[in-house]
C-alpha cells in the first residue's frame, strides 16, 4: 500500500471497518511514514473531538413556542 | 397496569386512535435531538428553532402515511434533515462547489506529494479542554461542507447513527456515505489543522 491507498482508507481503519491484512499493511507503512500518521492521528482527534461537542441544549423559550405551534398546550 | 416505557411503534398507534398524551410523549422523546441535528446543520439557533417546528408540523402531517417500512426514528430524522437542508437551501449564502470542496479535502495530499512535513497537532493541550473559541472553528467548518457531505457527517458523526442508517435518512448507499463521510472528514481535519498549528506555533 502507498500513501494514495493509505488516504483513502483512513476512515475505515479508524472505523474499525478495514480488512484485517489490509489493516497490518497499513500499520506496517504508518511505522515508517511520518506523514500518514500524522493525518490518521489528527483525523482520529478531530473525530473525537466532534464526538466530544455536547448536545446543544433547546432552550425552555424555543421548546415552548414549539408545543404552541403544534398545539401540545 | 403496564409499567414498561412504551415504544415509538405503541405511541404511534395510541396517537391513531386519538390520545393526545401519546404524542406529548413522542415529541419530548425526540425535540431535544431533532433541535440539536438542526443547530450543527445550520449553526444558528433562529434557523434551528425553525426546522425544529417544520419538522414537527411535517410529522403530524404525514404520521397517517407512515407505514412502519423504517423505523420511527430513521422517518423523523429523514423529515428533519430534509428540513434542514431546505433551510440551507434557502440561505443567500454561497456555498463550496463539489470541485472547490475537493480541492480543499485533497490539498493535504498534493501538501504531502511536494514533499511538505505535516504538522502533528493531535497532542495540542487545547484540544484536551476545547475553549469556546475552539467550539465556534468547529462548528463553522461544518458550516463550510456543502450539504450533502454537512448531512451525512452530522449524521454519522454528530448524532452518532450507524452508516446504513445514515443511508436510509438520505436515500443514499452505504457506500456512498462511507466515502461522503471520508471526505468529510479530512476537510474537517485540514481546517481544524489551521486552527490548532497556529495554536501550538503562538506558544
Amino acid at each position: 500500500m502507498d500513501c494514495q491507498e493509505i488516504f483513502e482508507t483512513l476512515s475505515e481503519y479508524l472505523d474499525e471497518e478495514l480488512a484485517q491484512v489490509k489493516c497490518r499493511e497499513l500499520e506496517r507503512h504508518l511505522k515508517t511514514c511520518h506523514n500518514c500518521r500524522v493525518v490518521v492521528d489528527t483525523l482520529r482527534q478531530t473525530v473525537s473531538l466532534y464526538h466530544s461537542i455536547p448536545c446543544e441544549r433547546l432552550p425552555d423559550e424555543a421548546r415552548l413556542r414549539l408545543h404552541k405551534v403544534i398545539k401540545l398546550k | 397496569m403496564k409499567l414498561s416505557v412504551p415504544t415509538d411503534e405503541e405511541l404511534i398507534t395510541q396517537i391513531r386512535e386519538g390520545d393526545r398524551t401519546a404524542f406529548e410523549q413522542l415529541v419530548s422523546r425526540y425535540e431535544d435531538r431533532v433541535y440539536n441535528l438542526a443547530y450543527r446543520m445550520l449553526a444558528s439557533r433562529q434557523d434551528a428553532e425553525d426546522v425544529l417546528q417544520d419538522t414537527f408540523l411535517n410529522v403530524i402531517r404525514g404520521l397517517d402515511k407512515f407505514r412502519g417500512t423504517s423505523s420511527f426514528s430513521t422517518w423523523l430524522y429523514r423529515i428533519a434533515t430534509n428540513a434542514a437542508l431546505t433551510k440551507i437551501r434557502k440561505r443567500s449564502r454561497r456555498e463550496k462547489s463539489e470541485s472547490e470542496f475537493l480541492d480543499d479535502v485533497y490539498a493535504v495530499k498534493r501538501a504531502a506529494r511536494a514533499g511538505a512535513v505535516l504538522p502533528d497537532w493531535s497532542a495540542n493541550p487545547a484540544t484536551r479542554a476545547l475553549d469556546d473559541e475552539a467550539r465556534r472553528q468547529m462548528g463553522e467548518a461544518i458550516n463550510e461542507l456543502p450539504k450533502i457531505y454537512r448531512a451525512v457527517f452530522v449524521l454519522r458523526d454528530v448524532e452518532g447513527l450507524p452508516a446504513a442508517e445514515v443511508a436510509e435518512v438520505l436515500g443514499l448507499s452505504v457506500p456512498a456515505v462511507k466515502s461522503r463521510l471520508h471526505r468529510a472528514r479530512l476537510y474537517l481535519r485540514n481546517r481544524l489543522s489551521g486552527y490548532f498549528t497556529e495554536e501550538i506555533e503562538g506558544i
